[in-house]
């Protein structure tokens, strides 16, 4: 979050932490079958011109396995694991360009766990453990990944909170069954949980977005109102908010590494099958060697998001992992993983030649999910910019 | 640790804190027992052994080191090898790598025909060649590519001719480091010239003293030594310096490249090269100055450092993650048939930008009194090329991933 934290310094030499539980292993399998039987292509497609963007039988089914409430405590009902099984299960979401609102969910989830009150722990976390879609509103007009760079604001009037000011990009929210809402209050960010019943659907507007599997909308929260105890504030809003920070950065890598090996995919069919000058186009090196480098890069991606997973299961198993290393593998895996996917989006749709520049190739589903990812929570330019005040320290 | 302490432990299965304790033992065997600075240039791998007194030096090291119990843990001990878990070794060889010690120069013997021949040698060339490419006494070469034919081994055109008890070799073979040192080489031959290209081929241990070889000097672009061509004029070898069958040649290189490439283990150990990586033109950008200030302080220079370090680290990761089947399971050769194409590209282009960080300083050359850190760091880009070239370009090892790994058609 901003770059106050230019202090802080990665220990080097890095961790090469990786771990992978049997139950892991099982999870990324069910999964993988789960998301290739749901969303075939085709039914990607018709979900894009759907208002909701995604099935609800499907996230009926999510749920049911449990994907939902997976990083829940068990308290709760959730599964008791962490964001690593989450990410788990979101690769092959990435891979499939399934349409759901598992990771709006997931970033609210993690809002609710890292700052509220026992009490809204328990109403919400057990309301998404059955089925409830939460949402985060974070971002706002000028676009700036910062989340501590609020405009909108909360003033408290008796026992109640006013909110004022518009998010942006909030996904899912007109499906959504709950808000998590970054406001000012007092000069300090505070996160503001709202039931949609009191947003509302006329302070929704749907916004057009590149990725058409996704939905998101503008949010305009002039007198929205909540009980002030309703207010995550002070400490725990900065918790807060980077607990939702860090699940984004991990499940957008994680579904940008699936992506990568999904439009991967779709190349090496077409590689396989087109020919021209009477060879079939695979054979030439320009495409061949191209693809070898997609594989790098879907390779090192993988390899920094199960990494970063597994920092962040050591670390919810108490074992003493500094923040500030989970923080550096993070934004690793998400410049690899989210520079890698719009590379291999992007050779996808030139090697499809003609036919790449139509709206039937499939090319372009995987280039659109790879510019929303690369542009959600900091793109890589942005990460090497924080990596670089975390790993070069100051000249000694 | 003792012997008793260590038997005990492969009867149990190694504890993670008999590897610590192992460990501390290594660094501080490594600490006490570092060789003197050689007060010459030593050179970065066995690729570029181009003086006597460079080969006498690291030769002494490989000697030491082994005779402390350090090299060829996992071999078989009936052989001359330690006989311990690998676990032993890698800690070794990281050990290595960590305090910057000199490499061990017989690596053809003692990563590629040592292995080879443990894998699927005879029990008489284990006996016969195991325990010499341990302990130094015999330096291994390698004859595989030839002057005209680039990456493509199956054309090896060096012919191998049975008579009697013999075969008789002629031809030329190229690239041969430490040829001028090696007592042996392993020889990728044509003995028939009218089968189809790869059946033709047979593999052969070859006494490097046999009247009729010999090996001249190459010079690099560098300017240094350390490569030969090697010529064969009518060599006669006995007839079981043959490897396996006649006609197995090209399975049995490609058993070796797989060693090569560092895509198996098996090695026998010890580091191979020089280590220098990121963390090195780190240190390096950490001296250089930019606009009157350091250069760690400009923007382009953080960016730059910061992608090889995600690069490297991404390398790093891959290598574990190698270690666990369920997250390699849709291509289980992925990470180790693209690890040289990798590691080779990563470090050419970073001891690339090296010269960067030097700023004006950045064209002076080995030998010139102020070129920086006496110019290894040029010298070590230009050295990159040997790994980029050598066992397979990287052209030719992206050919190798997208036919291979992702199965797309060959030319």
């Amino acid at each position: 979050m901003g770059h106050a934290d230019s202090a802080m310094k990665a220990s080097l030499p890095l961790s090469h932490l990786m771990r992978f539980s049997d139950e892991q292993s099982m999870l990324l399998e069910t999964a993988t079958a789960f998301c290739r039987d749901k969303s075939p292509i085709a039914t990607v497609r018709q979900r894009m011109t759907t208002d909701a963007g995604f099935d609800r039988a499907v996230w009926d089914e999510m749920v049911a396995l449990g994907w939902s409430g997976m990083a829940i405590p068990e308290r709760f009902g959730g599964s008791g694991l962490t964001l690593a099984e989450v990410a788990t299960v979101t690769e092959p979401i990435g891979r499939h360009l399934l349409a759901t609102p598992l990771f709006s969910t997931q970033l609210f989830v993690q809002a609710v766990i890292a700052g509220a009150s026992p009490t809204q722990q328990a109403l919400w976390l057990s309301k998404i453990v059955s089925g409830a879609i939460g949402t985060v509103a974070l971002f706002e007009q000028d676009g700036d990944w910062a989340l501590d760079a609020i405009a909108a604001s909360a003033r408290i009037e008796g026992n109640a909170a006013v909110l004022a000011g518009n998010k942006i990009l909030v996904g899912d929210a007109l499906q959504a069954d709950c808000f998590a809402v970054s406001v000012m209050l007092d000069g300090a960010p505070a996160i503001a949980i709202v039931p949609a019943a009191d947003i509302g659907s006329a302070r929704l507007r749907r916004e057009t977005i590149i990725d058409e599997t996704r939905r998101s909308a503008s949010l305009s929260l002039a007198g929205v109102r909540l009980p002030a105890s309703a207010l995550i504030t002070g400490e725990a809003a900065g918790k807060a908010l980077e607990a939702v920070r860090h699940a984004g950065l991990l499940l957008a890598s994680a579904e940008a590494a699936g992506g990568i090996a999904g439009v991967l995919g779709v190349v090496l069919d077409y590689l396989n099958l087109r020919k021209t000058f009477g060879r079939k186009i695979g054979s030439y090196q320009s495409l061949k060697h191209t693809c070898a480098d997609i594989l790098i890069g879907l390779e090192r991606s993988r390899s920094h998001v199960y990494h970063a997973a597994s920092l962040i299961t050591e670390a919810a198993a108490g074992s003493e992992t500094s923040a500030i290393d989970i923080d550096v593998a993070l934004r690793m895996a998400k410049v690899e993983a989210g520079d890698s996917f719009v590379f291999a989006g992007d050779r996808a749709v030139q090697f499809h030649g003609g036919f790449g520049f139509t709206w039937e190739c499939d090319a372009q589903l995987y280039l659109r999910r790879a510019l929303w990812l690369q542009y959600a929570f900091g793109d890589a330019g942005h990460h090497r910019r924080r990596l670089a005040d975390a790993l070069l320290s100051p000249v000694g | 640790m003792s012997a008793t302490a260590l038997a005990s432990d492969l009867e149990q299965g190694i504890s993670d804190e008999a590897l610590e304790a192992f460990r501390e033992e290594v660094a501080q065997w490594f600490a006490a027992n570092r060789p003197p600075e050689p007060g010459f240039l030593l050179p970065e791998s066995f690729m570029e052994v181009g003086t006597e007194e460079q080969f006498v030096y690291l030769r002494d090291w490989q000697r030491k080191l082994y005779d402390a119990g350090y090299l060829g843990m996992a071999w078989p001990k009936a052989y001359g090898g330690g006989g311990r878990p690998q676990a032993y070794q890698d800690i070794v060889n990281a050990e290595m790598a960590r305090q910057k010690l000199p490499f061990v120069p017989n690596t053809i013997g003692l990563n590629w025909a040592g292995p080879l021949i443990l894998a699927i040698g005879s029990e008489a060339e284990k006996q016969r060649y195991i325990r010499g490419i341990l302990n130094a006494d015999d330096i291994w070469c390698q004859g595989f590519s030839e002057p005209d034919q680039g990456s493509d081994l199956a054309n090896s055109q060096l012919r191998a001719v049975r008579d009697g008890d013999h075969y008789v070799l002629n031809g030329s073979k190229i690239w041969t480091s430490l040829g001028s040192h090696a007592k042996y080489m392993i020889l990728l031959a044509r003995t028939n010239p009218e089968k189809p290209r790869y059946d033709g081929l047979s593999f052969f241990l070859v006494p490097m003293h046999t009247p009729g070889i010999e090996a001249r000097p190459i010079r690099k672009l560098t300017g240094e030594y350390g490569f030969n061509q090697t010529f064969f004029n009518d060599a006669r070898i006995p007839a079981d310096c043959l490897m396996g069958r006649e006609g197995e040649g090209w399975k049995i290189a490609m058993l070796t490249l797989t060693f090569e490439r560092g895509a198996t283990g098996g090695q026998a150990g010890g580091i191979t090269r020089m280590a220098l990586g990121v963390g090195d033109v780190l240190e390096l950008a950490r001296r250089s100055r930019r606009d009157g200030r350091p250069a760690l302080e400009d923007p382009f220079v953080r960016d730059q450092m910061v992608r090889f370090m995600i690069e490297d680290q991404g390398d790093k990761l891959c290598g574990a993650r190698g270690g666990i089947p369920a997250l390699c399971s849709e291509r289980p050769q992925a990470i180790p048939l693209s690890n040289k194409l990798r590691r080779s590209e990563h470090m050419r282009r970073l001891l690339q930008f090296s010269l960067s960080l030097q700023g004006a300083n950045a064209v002076r050359w080995m030998g010139d009194a102020d070129a920086v850190d006496g110019g290894k760091w040029q010298r070590s880009y230009f050295n990159s090329f040997a790994s980029t070239i050598g066992g397979g370009t990287s052209q030719i090892q992206a050919n190798i991933v997208g036919e291979r790994v992702l199965g797309l058609p060959k030319d």
